[in-house]
């Protein structure tokens, strides 16, 4: 979730780009993952990275299509892409179609390392399998915060870094980011998302079409938690991952689990629809 | 051949249905330059409030309509007016992400309110009632009811747009808001009329939505996208556009359908990324 939120964040508070279709690259990732290891026997932790190339190229044509459309029609024109690729997907039948499939034991347990980890520290298979996941998660976590500061350092924009509130997404006419850098950020972004998709998809060795591809989960959960956090700061998401699962972790004592999930974010909303509404002062100056 | 165009007449009749779901997201956009995330789920929204209005009353459709629309006026005006018009700016960003949440607090309100049943709205005897064109085709009363509606809509609005004091403020706010505030316009109240009346043209939408399939508190995002397409199939800015892009999406979705009923909606997505 971090590492989605920390992407996001790239994608809209630097770069401007305002997506809600990252659920794409989730959904894609996540079923590449699946495709490599069941049909290619590919080792899974290798698989991955080849899902972030695969989502990294799919994002070219994608970008053909969405960054015709500017602004607010951009945002939608990423949601309608996401669709067409849940559909395409619903149809592909030797990934079970639009009920979705299961991995196999053996291939979570093939992962690399494993053998490793299980005999230095001697633990079971199923705790070493954990420990490879998070660490790997974490090592994305990282890989990503670097690339992050490598597209801010290098940014064509002056001042990028320099004034905080220039950075919050309140960007200026006229120093909008070249369509083709744009275009590389959103690139670089679709192939981290991918690899997260894939190490989720990886972690929950399930996959259907509406869960890979759900926009409440992958995407609208992670603009709260880069929204609450602060828009467009490199602490923003991991405040903004905090709060979101404390809130959620709080409001599960209402109901079942699952309404809980819902109901989880509803203080969210109420907090970022007061956030802009308190902003217009700044905003105006901007 | 006559299977195919009979698919192009159905398809046709349910591009009225999408642009009557598009009519109220291209108002909104034209007057207030406003992308409203949260359409679809309005649409749900006050699809589940002519059903409420059905169950308490005890009235017919046509009535539940007249009560329904200006509830809905009321309730767009009072969301435009408290909430919407204070994210409008420059920044595209805050009314997107406010739009957005709504969606969710709309479908959750709705979940808890109604639960995830699925429902619908029951017209009697009209809803399967057909009109025999001969040769084997017929085309049913709802659907060419939903699309002479949508025509009836753009007309009364572009009535509206032309012929009234109102629409002409609505055409000054939008070609230039600073000087309309000038003039003595009351940007705010305007945006919220318009947000009603967008409100309105939704809840007509809903009652043939709700009549032609079940509906649910989680639909609303799909509608969204349908109504988006339309939009910008048909090109911003023109409610006729708006109509043609909702028939063009209409055809091509039941012409997909007619080839392989998976395809429906992915030869819709394919007319649009191919706009």
């Amino acid at each position: 979730m971090l590492a989605l939120a920390q992407l996001w964040n790239l994608l809209a508070g630097y770069a401007g780009l305002v997506s809600v279709g990252q659920q794409a690259f989730v959904g894609l990732g996540g079923y590449m993952l699946f495709a490599f290891t069941v049909y290619g026997g590919i080792d899974p932790l290798l698989a991955i990275v080849l899902c972030g190339v695969v989502a990294f190229l799919f994002a070219f044509p994608t970008a053909l299509v969405v960054f015709r459309l500017r602004g607010a029609y951009f945002a939608i024109g990423t949601w309608v892409v996401a669709e067409v690729y849940r559909l395409v997907f619903a149809q592909i039948r030797p990934l079970g179609g639009g009920t979705g499939t299961s991995l196999p034991g053996g291939v979570t347990n093939s992962v690399f390392g494993i053998d490793i980890v299980r005999t230095l520290f001697d633990f079971r298979t199923a705790l070493a399998r954990d420990l490879i996941m998070y660490w790997t998660a974490l090592a994305l976590v990282v890989l990503i915060d670097t690339r992050r500061l490598f597209h801010s350092a290098f940014a064509p924009r002056p001042g990028a870094l320099g004034d905080p509130r220039l950075r919050s997404g309140r960007r200026k006419r006229g120093r909008r980011w070249l369509p083709h850098q744009a275009g590389w950020v959103y690139a670089v972004t679709a192939g981290g998302t991918g690899m997260v998709g894939a190490l989720i998809y990886l972690q929950t060795a399930r996959i259907s079409p509406d869960a890979a591809f759900s926009v409440l989960d992958w995407t609208a959960y992670v603009i709260f938690i880069v929204v609450i956090g602060g828009i467009g700061t490199i602490e923003g998401p991991i405040v903004g991952v905090i709060i979101f699962y404390l809130l959620q972790t709080y409001l599960a004592d209402f109901g079942t689990a699952r309404a809980a999930r819902r109901r989880g974010c509803r203080p969210n909303i109420c907090a970022m629809s007061r956030m802009p509404t308190a902003s217009p002062p700044p905003a105006a100056t901007g | 051949m006559i299977g195919w165009i009979d698919t192009i007449i159905q398809g046709v009749l349910l591009g009225g249905l999408y642009a009557l779901f598009a009519i109220g997201l291209s108002l909104i956009f034209g007057v207030m330059r406003l992308v409203n995330l949260a359409h679809g789920d309005l649409i749900v929204l006050a699809a589940f409030v002519l059903l409420a209005v059905v169950a308490s009353f005890g009235v017919d459709l046509v009535t539940a309509l007249l009560i329904a629309a200006p509830i809905m006026f009321v309730a767009g005006f009072a969301l435009q007016y408290v909430v919407l018009n204070h994210t409008l700016g420059r920044d595209i960003l805050p009314p997107l992400l406010v739009t957005f949440g709504l969606s969710i607090i709309i479908q959750n309100g709705l979940l808890e309110a109604f639960s995830a049943d699925s429902q619908r709205l029951a017209a009697g005897a009209i809803e399967t009632a057909s009109i025999q064109l001969g040769g084997g085709l017929a085309i049913g009363v709802m659907p060419l009811m939903t699309l002479l509606s949508a025509i009836a809509a753009i007309f009364a609005l572009n009535a509206l747009f032309y012929w009234l004091p109102l629409g002409r403020a609505f055409r000054a706010t939008s070609d230039d808001p600073e000087t309309a505030q000038l003039m003595g316009i009351d940007n705010r109240r305007i945006f919220a009329i318009a947000m009603g009346i967008a409100m309105v043209v939704t809840t007509v939408a809903a009652l043939y939505l709700g009549i032609r399939a079940n509906f649910d508190p989680s639909i609303g995002p799909a509608r969204l996208i349908y109504a988006f397409e339309a939009v910008i199939i048909g090109g911003l800015g023109s409610l006729w556009g708006t109509l043609a892009g909702g028939i063009i999406l209409g055809v091509a979705q039941t012409i997909g359908a007619h080839i392989n009923p998976e395809w429906q909606i992915l030869a819709g997505m394919w007319r649009f990324s191919s706009s």
